[in-house]
């Protein structure tokens, strides 16, 4: 949408992180660094078994063990089923957890709670307890679960809070179908029908900082919380489920965190150390170790995803038809939520010529790893699927890949039936793709190049969107405050995890109050101290809590020319914010901002600061367009990745260094879980690659020249009309790298990750 | 066991586990800038100075360092400080986990080879991960900083 752009001060502008030198300098500012050395180490005895009951279970010599101050067991904890997942309450995600259950549905866990003084007691008294299992015949393939003869879940007080579908009698934790139009009258009707199945992973998120949580209780008896979280408000709600203690004797705070890419917009680790602290009012610490995140974290839920897609010869497509079985593992954590993604941001894309579409989906219990959040949240997977579906019909029909997406994708003003009927009010794709066309010459490089040496080059394409947050559910808060000499305090719910989002609502309200944004002091998150915010998740903290921080601005503005009122003895109507002071209109008569602050504490009923909570009835997508140029050497099948192109509209980009590193790391993950990450599971369905060794993240050997440019669009609902990009950089690597892989070897993978491997034996 | 090292430029002297790894013992020492990512020696976060030479303290025992010379990034904030400003331009911290494995080994390449190219940063840097910026943006911030030194 061509906007008039406002040339700001602070918006747009790509200014260091507030936090940069002191995270580049090693500065203590992680969990880690800044609690006490003298907390409790608490240490996890993690079941072998995938399903198994706890027949008996003794403590008694590991309570003998010097230094461990307690253990605890099934029988310890309450007995209140409730769920982990950070979420909006009532959670869609089903009530089936305990603290610990004598029913232990993965390998991996947790049997007993182990205290003690240092780390070196907690591990030797776990080896002495003793656990006798009777162990049961494991659900381990999710194409078996549902209606099959194990339950993963067969307990009476399993509790679904929101109606999604589901049945712990089938092994359900949801179940939908959604449609509009005719499908299978068109479908019947199409020249060209593909029925293809496609199939990703559990993908670790890999945060390089592990979770990890303190406890303590504060001077008024309250269970305080520091914790590197995504969602302290949550974690609070949780935490009172789980205990069963009021949210007003709990805290939670997180201090800075070392990413979370979604895996902590679960309550993974806080319950353990808390229930410590309750138990022996000492303060507690757990740390997962590497291990740990990799078998008991909260990965990308592994998903196989039907696509038949309908189209007419000169590549018209007109039905989509997605059914989309997902695998939430032993507990039900965002499972009816990922997989709605997977179809509602991978069919709008193609809302151009669609005349009817349908989603359906299962979630399905298995004794694995329960997933969880990962960026990309479910439409990862599904773009996956329908953007390699859309890249075998251009293939198919001879059409270049880029123009059967010009004459299908979704464009500025066109209604979205299958994105809940929302209009694409600011999109961009079509530059996107335009753009990333010319500049990645794909005009030359798409044609495969064999280079004669056993080497071939070849090229591939994708496009995604993502949302904005969640629409009618998200709600984001900030709190602006006047300090003495005119500087300002924004206090915030939400959580940078190294995205920056500190510093670009600071950059908002720096450019609403007309100020720099050194003057801006932000701080986050504290459920004592901060307005409510849902946390940063579901790409929503720019485009939802970055409103708010404009309306706060807006309604501090109001109540600072009230207080300048009284100080000029006029009408409040009559005065104008300055930025640096209040002016009478058709005066010269003003109060400066420094003033003005210091009258706020003498004799002043009007507070000098603002909260506001934002929500939006609708979630705008962002949108972008991928290539990949890679070489692939047949006879080894290893992939290079020559060249990464994405072009991105993001609305608005706030801080447009910030936005570009965002889409470079995400394209990274995205390229890792194409060609690196592997799950594999053993014999006891326990993830294989349990430490960074088998895990292969990618390093900066691993991929060649990543460029990112940015096609603007101007989105009316958001703030300086931006939308968001923390979540969608990641969808595009693997449709784009898959079809590049099929442009060299003629083969279409259809399983993530494709490795070296699989390529060079073929189909 | 006893260890006496010069950690930073300072004496230190302790009766350590013989098990106790020299990351353990730095934390515990109050050098919080290192930090564990993955305990396997694959991440490079843990990466301090053993007598100049850049090492992977989750994976070296810390009475191998008896007799030696411990620097972290405490102890070479000055020397950081002077290219780490280029990183930030970039936003290239993003989490900041990484950061001080990834200054420290840059350290290391800097001495060694003070006008590195692209493709010998990137050798030398593999083994510091990073999972946020996808590690352009640290490429950029250190080929400005080199820049910068050539006007």
């Amino acid at each position: 949408m061509a906007q008039p752009q406002k040339d700001y001060k602070c918006v747009g502008k790509s200014i260091r992180k507030k936090d940069a030198m002191q995270l580049l300098l090693g500065k203590a500012v992680y969990m880690d660094d800044i609690v006490p050395r003298d907390a409790l180490t608490v240490k996890l005895l993690r079941s072998p078994h995938p399903n198994a009951i706890v027949e008996e279970i003794d403590v008694s010599l590991a309570c003998k063990v010097p230094g461990v101050v307690a253990v605890y067991t099934w029988q310890d904890v309450p007995r209140q089923r409730f769920a982990i997942a950070g979420q909006t309450y009532p959670e869609p995600s089903p009530y089936d957890r305990l603290i610990l259950d004598r029913h232990v549905r993965f390998a991996g866990d947790p049997v007993a709670i182990i205290a003690a003084e240092d780390e070196r007691a907690a591990l030797g008294a776990m080896k002495r307890i003793k656990v006798t299992y009777r162990v049961l015949e494991p659900v381990l393939d999710p194409r078996a679960s549902k209606d099959g003869p194990i339950l993963v879940h067969p307990e009476e007080d399993w509790y679904p809070p929101c109606p999604v579908g589901g049945d712990n009698k089938r092994n359900l934790v949801a179940s939908e179908t959604d449609s509009a139009g005719d499908v299978d009258g068109v479908l019947d009707r199409c020249d060209i029908v593909l029925d293809r199945t496609y199939h990703t992973k559990a993908f670790q998120q890999a945060m390089m900082e592990t979770f990890r949580t303190y406890t303590r209780l504060d001077r008024y008896g309250r269970l305080h919380v520091i914790s590197s979280t995504q969602i302290v408000f949550h974690v609070r709600r949780i935490l009172s489920a789980a205990l069963g203690i009021p949210k007003s004797k709990i805290r939670v705070e997180k201090p800075r965190i070392g990413g979370g890419f979604g895996a902590k917009q679960t309550a993974v680790s806080e319950l353990y150390p808390a229930f410590v602290t309750l138990k022996t009012g000492r303060p507690a610490q757990l740390i997962f170790t590497r291990e740990e995140c990799q078998i008991a974290g909260s990965p990308r839920h592994e998903m196989e995803i039907r696509v038949r897609l309908g189209a007419d010869k000169t590549g018209k497509i007109r039905a989509l038809d997605l059914y989309t079985l997902s695998n939430s593992g032993a507990y039900g954590e965002h499972g009816p939520t990922t997989v709605g993604l997977s179809g509602h941001k991978s069919i709008p894309l193609y809302t151009g010529s669609l005349e009817a579409y349908r989603f359906a989906f299962d979630v399905v219990y298995t004794n694995l790893q329960p997933a969880g959040a990962y960026r990309g949240y479910g439409a990862t997977q599904g773009i996956f699927a329908v953007e390699s579906a859309v890249n075998e019909l251009a293939e198919l029909l001879h059409i270049d890949p880029t123009v059967l997406r010009e004459k299908n994708m979704v464009r500025q003003g066109m209604a979205m039936p299958a994105y809940y009927g929302e209009t694409a009010g600011a999109c961009a794709l079509d530059r996107c793709l335009a753009r990333c066309k010319e500049i990645f010459d794909w005009e030359h490089r798409y044609p495969v190049r064999d280079l004669g040496n056993g080497k071939v080059r070849a090229a591939g394409v994708a496009i995604a969107m993502q949302g904005s947050g969640i629409s009618q559910i998200d709600v984001g808060s900030a709190t602006i405050r006047l300090g003495d000499d005119g500087c300002y305090n924004l206090i915030l719910g939400a959580a940078d995890m190294g995205t920056g989002c500190d510093t670009i609502l600071a950059q908002m309200a720096a450019e609403c109050m007309d100020c720099d944004v050194d003057n801006v002091a932000v701080f986050s998150a504290d459920t004592d101290v901060s307005p409510y915010d849902s946390g940063s998740y579901a790409s929503s903290t720019t485009y939802v809590t970055g409103k708010a921080v404009e309306r706060a601005c807006e309604e501090l503005k109001e109540r600072l020319c009230r207080i300048a009122a009284r100080v000029l003895a006029c009408p409040p109507e009559e005065l104008t914010f300055c930025g640096n002071c209040i002016r009478r209109c058709g005066t010269e008569q003003s109060v400066s901002l420094h003033d003005l602050a210091y009258q706020a504490q003498l004799n002043n009923t009007e507070a000098a600061e603002a909260t506001v909570s934002h929500s939006s009835p609708i979630s705008p997508p962002p949108f972008m367009a991928g290539m990949a140029e890679i070489e692939l050497d047949k006879l080894t099948g290893q992939v290079t990745v020559l060249d990464y192109m994405a072009v991105v509209d993001c609305g608005t980009p706030i801080n447009p260094a910030l936005a570009r590193i965002q889409a470079e790391g995400g394209i990274v993950q995205g390229i890792g879980m194409t060609l690196l990450e592997d799950v594999r599971y053993d014999a006891h369905g326990k993830p294989m690659e349990t430490s960074l060794m088998q895990y292969k993240l990618p390093t900066r050997l691993d991929m060649g020249k990543l460029r990112v440019e940015f096609e603007s669009s101007y989105e009316p609902t958001g703030p300086f009309g931006a939308k968001s990009i923390g979540e969608i950089v990641i969808n595009t690597p693997a449709p784009a790298i898959a079809h590049a892989i099929y442009r060299a070897t003629g083969v279409w993978h259809r399983n993530l990750p494709i490795t070296a491997e699989q390529i060079a034996l073929g189909p | 066991m006893k260890l006496d090292l010069t950690l930073n430029g300072r004496a230190v002297s302790d009766d350590v586990r013989p098990d106790l790894t020299l990351l353990e013992f730095l934390r515990e020492h109050g050098c919080l800038s290192v930090k564990q990512g993955c305990g396997t020696a694959n991440c490079g976060l843990c990466t301090v100075l053993l007598d100049d030479v850049p090492v992977l303290s989750c994976s070296v025992l810390a009475v191998r360092a008896n007799g030696r010379a411990v620097v972290t990034l405490e102890g070479l904030q000055e020397e950081a400080s002077a290219f780490v400003g280029f990183l930030a331009d970039q936003g290239a911290d993003q989490c900041g986990f990484c950061n001080p494995g990834m200054v420290m080994n840059t350290i290391a390449l800097l001495r060694e080879n003070p006008d590195p190219s692209d493709d010998e940063i990137r050798a030398y840097l593999a083994g510091n991960l990073c999972r946020c910026s996808g590690y352009e943006g640290q490429l950029r911030g250190i080929r400005a900083y080199l820049d910068s030194r050539k006007e």
